[in-house]
């Protein structure tokens, strides 16, 4: 009877795991698609192009350490198939393919005889963003923190935020969820502060090892100051510091300091 | 009663038209037809929309492998990774394992003493770490094959859940890629877990390295 408890025990354990990994790997997929153009799923877009550099090389893959295995010249027709980064796969003349860096191309024509506009971005594009997402890390109050975040950009000098952090402390976890809203003063500048307050919930969760604890969840507030720095194509670079009061039940409210770094991309 | 009439009577009218319209189709002049309107052919968009291009810098895939983590001893580790190619020398991923903490030397010495419940031997970690192709290039193998791929150095943060508790974790090691098509490869990997803890008395850093080989697929 015990027996057969136990292995009900580990196939159900075992099942469980099996469903959380799945729903990990279903979450994956359900970004990939939704990062994915919608019409790339039913038809490929393979537009034909004139080039007009003297010539193009053509490598056997998309980077610099591949070989060049042919020479497409100019006024050649071309096919473009797909982008990997700065690398475009094109179908040269007698059916070569290869891929091209973008700086080969960049000059190329369409079959009216008109630039192509290759649309890299720039820093114009990082005054006018809609939505940013980011992952940074940092320390909170003496313990490590991983923060990831989604913002909505309002308007230029607005941007309305919900971010999620994990906090790694050797004595406790935490898990704290937050609403902010951020003030752009210069949301054009390369290097372009801001300053922001929110509120949001912190559930702390002592070690096993620490006796006589309980988990809990206390209400948060937070003021901040930071910066984002527009590094290049759609990424920007973030610090942040921010001072939370915790709003615990007992007699005194908690003042914790938060830092952080990391990487945003925005759209 | 009143719809099955009005069904009758539309029925009626509806024939009686079809018959009409194919009296006046019989009665045209088949001069007239050469004049239907010339179908106008408008010129061809040409504009290159570089944006509508297939766009492959996702990387999403599966690994497994073995994890030995310390003091716990080796068990198999299986998990899920998607990377993101920002340029063509560098690359962020999201990783997410899980493995099985064996018995400690303590506990399958003393006879049945044991440290943790069964629920706490199951280990889980996720980490977002940053990769930089180093050698990229072709690899041949024999005289006919070769292939792309390269090595590549990464290294991150992340959270492991180690017997109960989430224990901060920076990961660090290398990997090889080989790009079998243009949607396919395959890794070989081997990863340093590091994060301190205190479950076995004093607080120690525990270096736990991970050997697993992958496949993942280019979106």
């Amino acid at each position: 009877m015990k027996r057969a408890s136990m292995i009900l025990a580990t196939s159900i354990g075992s099942w469980l795991r099996a469903t959380r990994l799945l729903s990990a790997a279903l979450t994956v997929l359900g970004l990939a698609v939704t990062a994915m153009p919608a019409q790339a799923l039913f038809e490929r877009y393979e537009p034909e192009v004139v080039v007009s550099d003297p010539y193009i090389e053509l490598r056997t893959g998309p980077g610099r350490g591949y070989p060049i295995f042919y020479v497409a010249g100019q006024g050649d027709q071309v096919t473009m198939l797909k982008r990997r980064t700065d690398w475009y796969k094109i179908r040269g003349p007698r059916g070569k393919e290869g891929w091209v860096h973008v700086d080969q191309i960049r000059h190329t024509l369409n079959l009216d005889g008109e630039p192509i506009d290759f649309g890299e971005l720039g820093l114009g594009d990082f005054g006018k963003r809609r939505w940013e997402m980011g992952v940074n890390g940092g320390e909170f109050g003496g313990a490590a923190s991983i923060t990831g975040y989604l913002g909505f950009v309002m308007t230029p000098n607005i941007t309305l935020q919900v971010e999620g952090t994990q906090i790694l402390g050797n004595f406790s976890d935490g898990l704290m969820a937050s609403a902010n809203i951020l003030m752009y003063p210069f949301p054009r500048k390369r290097l372009s502060p801001y300053f922001m307050i929110g509120t949001g919930i912190i559930r702390t969760q002592p070690h096993s090892r620490i006796v006589e604890a309980e988990d809990r969840s206390d209400e948060i507030a937070h003021a901040g100051v930071g910066a984002n720095f527009y590094l290049t194509d759609r990424f920007i670079l973030r610090m942040e510091y921010k001072r939370h009061t915790v709003f615990t039940s007992r007699d005194d409210n908690e003042e914790v300091n938060q830092w952080k770094a990391g990487f945003s991309v925005f759209f | 009663m009143e719809s099955r009439l009005q069904r009758i009577f539309l029925a009626a009218c509806t024939s009686v038209l079809l018959l009409t319209m194919g009296n006046v189709n019989a009665a045209v002049d088949p001069d007239q037809l050469e004049l239907e309107p010339l179908l106008v052919r408008e010129p061809e968009r040409r504009q290159v929309e570089v944006d509508d291009l297939d766009d492959e810098n996702l990387e999403i895939g599966v690994f497994g492998g073995l994890m030995s983590v310390e003091d716990f001893g080796t068990n198999s580790v299986v998990g899920v990774r998607a990377a993101y190619h920002i340029t063509e020398d560098f690359f962020v991923e999201a990783a997410y394992g899980q493995t099985t903490l064996g018995q400690t030397s303590f506990e399958r010495l003393s006879g049945g003493a044991q440290l943790l419940t069964s629920e706490q031997r199951d280990m889980s970690y996720y980490n977002i770490s940053l990769g930089w192709n180093l050698f990229p290039g072709e690899s041949f193998l024999g005289r006919r094959w070769a292939y792309k791929g390269g090595l590549y150095v990464i290294g991150g943060v992340g959270s492991t859940d180690f017997g109960g508790d989430n224990r901060f974790t920076i990961n660090a090691g290398m990997g090889y890629r080989l790009i079998a098509t243009d949607w396919l490869a395959f890794h070989v990997d081997v990863r340093d877990h590091f994060f301190k803890s205190d479950l076995l008395g004093e607080e120690e850093q525990l270096h736990n390295i991970e050997f697993s080989g992958g496949v993942t697929l280019f979106f």
